[in-house]
């Protein structure tokens, strides 16, 4: 389990993770999104040692990550700048690791077998693409075979067979009972891998709540309807406690009411419908809206699912 | 993943963490695993050797064309001599691979991955100074060994020397502890400036240009200075006799380059605790 308390970390003048909470549960893929600069690399990076938070403590298991014995036993990172020497091949990489940690030379080639670099494990890292440099990072994460796992954004670079790979191992590794944080600046691929998300716009939390959840609340279901008798069908539903407005074709645009008791509201008044359809708002335009909005957000929204 | 379930992490969590010999072994791997550190190593033994040979028949050669006062010193200190010609290119090339023991791990992002695996960090920086400093003890010893066996019958008939001389073997040793100490104040600099190029830069800087400034200076007070200069200091370890008006001797001379190194290491590490990686 992966715990973030108060966490603040400033850059010179510029706050770059502002009083962040949140915790990371074992058993799903929690997914942290925010747009590109949003804090989140910082956030992890902070999760791991890597720097120093101004305020505030992350602890992985109740311990910071500074002071775990033998670390990549417990958590497995990938970073999403490049982490390994370009004169180095993939297998001496992974086993000078690995000798850090009393892991034999076994799980190394294990590892290399499990992301399918077998076949380039000897060659220098940096000739490797963008794609295989990935892969190599997810072995050296897996490597101490550990209860939580850390990854900064897993899909960049991989091509459309590897995205569903990584997509299915965080699934299983969520499955063994592991704790998997997972970062993104796409909403959409978050919303297919996670169970839970957490989102954050300008170093604050925006939401902490199930995946299911947060499209619920984010994303709008309108109904579109094509009537002849605009003003009067208007006029009814609004009745009936649905906000409607007139789109520039004149079109009635119903939030508040489902599209069956739309039909069933009209055909009782004799009312004609030419068109009937249910529309729902674009993920990704409620995540850019929601985050692009972040600091108003933060004096008001409180985030919801979340343990305190 | 091989095995079905998540382990529990409890002896992982807490506890000590892996002996400095994990750690050495870790730090080994990565030195022997980059091809350029195992050629240039090569190279420089290689070399060191091919010019001490080329200077001794050079300077033999010359011999009647050389003024008395440098065939004074030559028949005074030949272990010198031998030594000196060929130091003068190891020492930078130790420079150099100091410096990208630890700088190269900031410039190919390798860094994040080694503190990732030992956040303690210290344990790091005291892993890697180990295993580079004997290393370069051993290719150290083995090109002081080396040169002063080829330089010596070179040099026999014009100054005769044998390692059972006064003062021979001690020359000779410490011409490898010299640059084995030099690579760790070069590893110590690259661990402060963090930029390969930059600390190439100060290192080299100090050897070839500010230490033979230096010996410019004017009065006790620049023979002083420049005597506590880290290679100057250092050097004197391979005379195989003081000189007359000598500020440090041998050991002397080496302990102050211990000094100067042991202080630069303090300051990398305690950097290293401090700032984000």
């Amino acid at each position: 389990m992966i715990e973030a308390k108060n966490l603040t970390k400033r850059y010179g003048d510029k706050t770059a993770v502002n009083d962040l909470s949140f915790t990371v549960e074992p058993g799903r893929v929690t997914g942290f999104l925010g747009p590109n600069g949003a804090g989140k690399s910082t956030t992890m990076r902070l999760l791991l040692g890597l720097d120093r938070p101004d305020a505030g403590q992350a602890t992985v298991n109740g311990v910071p990550y500074r002071e775990l014995a033998r670390p990549l036993r417990v958590v497995g990172a990938l970073l999403e700048a490049r982490a390994v020497h370009t004169g180095r091949s993939a297998y001496d990489h992974l086993l000078c690791l690995a000798q850090t940690q009393g892991i034999g030379r076994r799980r190394v080639e294990e590892v290399i077998e499990q992301v399918g670099l077998a076949s380039v494990a000897r060659k220098r890292a940096g000739g490797f693409s963008l794609g295989m440099g990935q892969r190599l990072g997810i072995a050296a994460a897996l490597l101490g075979d550990p209860a939580a796992l850390v990854l900064d954004e897993p899909v960049n670079g991989l091509d459309p067979e590897g995205i569903l790979w990584i997509r299915n191992l965080m699934k299983s590794l969520a499955a063994e009972g592991r704790a998997v944080f997972v970062s993104s600046h796409l909403m959409n691929e978050m919303a297919v891998t996670a169970d839970h998300l957490i989102v954050i716009g300008r170093g604050r939390l925006v939401a902490d709540c199930s995946t299911e959840e947060f499209i619920e609340r984010s994303t709008q279901r309108s109904v579109l309807v094509r009537t002849p008798d605009g003003a009067q069908l208007a006029e009814l539903l609004r009745g009936k406690g649905a906000t409607v407005t007139t789109t520039d074709e004149g079109d009635l645009d119903v939030t508040g009411l489902e599209a069956p008791r739309i039909a069933e509201l009209a055909a009782a008044d004799g009312l004609v419908l030419h068109e009937l359809s249910t529309r729902r708002g674009s993920l990704e335009d409620a995540f850019m809206e929601l985050t692009k909005d972040a600091v108003e957000y933060d004096a008001g929204v409180p985030a919801t699912g979340g343990t305190k | 993943m091989t095995t079905a379930t998540a382990p529990a992490s409890g002896p992982a969590t807490q506890g000590r963490g892996p002996g400095l010999g994990n750690l050495m072994l870790s730090e080994w791997t990565k030195i022997r695993s980059v091809r350029s550190t195992v050629w240039s190593l090569a190279i420089l033994v290689v070399l060191t050797l091919v010019f001490t040979a080329l200077f001794m028949e050079m300077g033999i050669a010359n011999w009647d064309k050389t003024d008395a006062s440098q065939r004074a010193e030559m028949r005074l200190d030949p272990t010198g001599t031998i030594l000196g010609s060929g130091i003068l290119l190891s020492q930078l090339a130790v420079c150099v691979l100091g410096v990208m023991a630890i700088a190269s791990e900031y410039s190919t992002g390798m860094i994040r991955a080694s503190l990732l695996a030992v956040p303690r960090r210290v344990p790091v920086l005291a892993a890697k100074g180990t295993v580079f400093a004997l290393l370069v003890l051993a290719v150290g010893e083995l090109t002081a060994f080396g040169s002063f066996f080829i330089g010596a019958p070179i040099l026999h008939g014009k100054a005769p020397v044998a390692i059972g001389d006064p003062g021979v073997l001690r020359a000779v040793v410490g011409c490898g502890l010299y640059l084995a100490l030099l690579g760790l104040f070069a590893l110590a600099v690259g661990a402060i400036i963090r930029h390969t190029a930059a600390s190439i830069t100060v290192v080299i800087g100090f050897v070839l240009v500010i230490t033979p400034m230096a010996g410019l200076l004017p009065g006790s007070v620049g023979e002083h200075v420049h005597a506590w200069l880290p290679t100057q200091a250092g050097f004197m370890i391979t005379q195989q006799h003081s000189r007359a008006g000598d500020v440090l001797g041998p050991w002397q001379g080496l302990g102050v380059l211990a000094l100067w190194t042991a202080v630069l290491l303090a300051v990398a590490a305690v950097q290293l605790r401090r700032r984000d990686a």
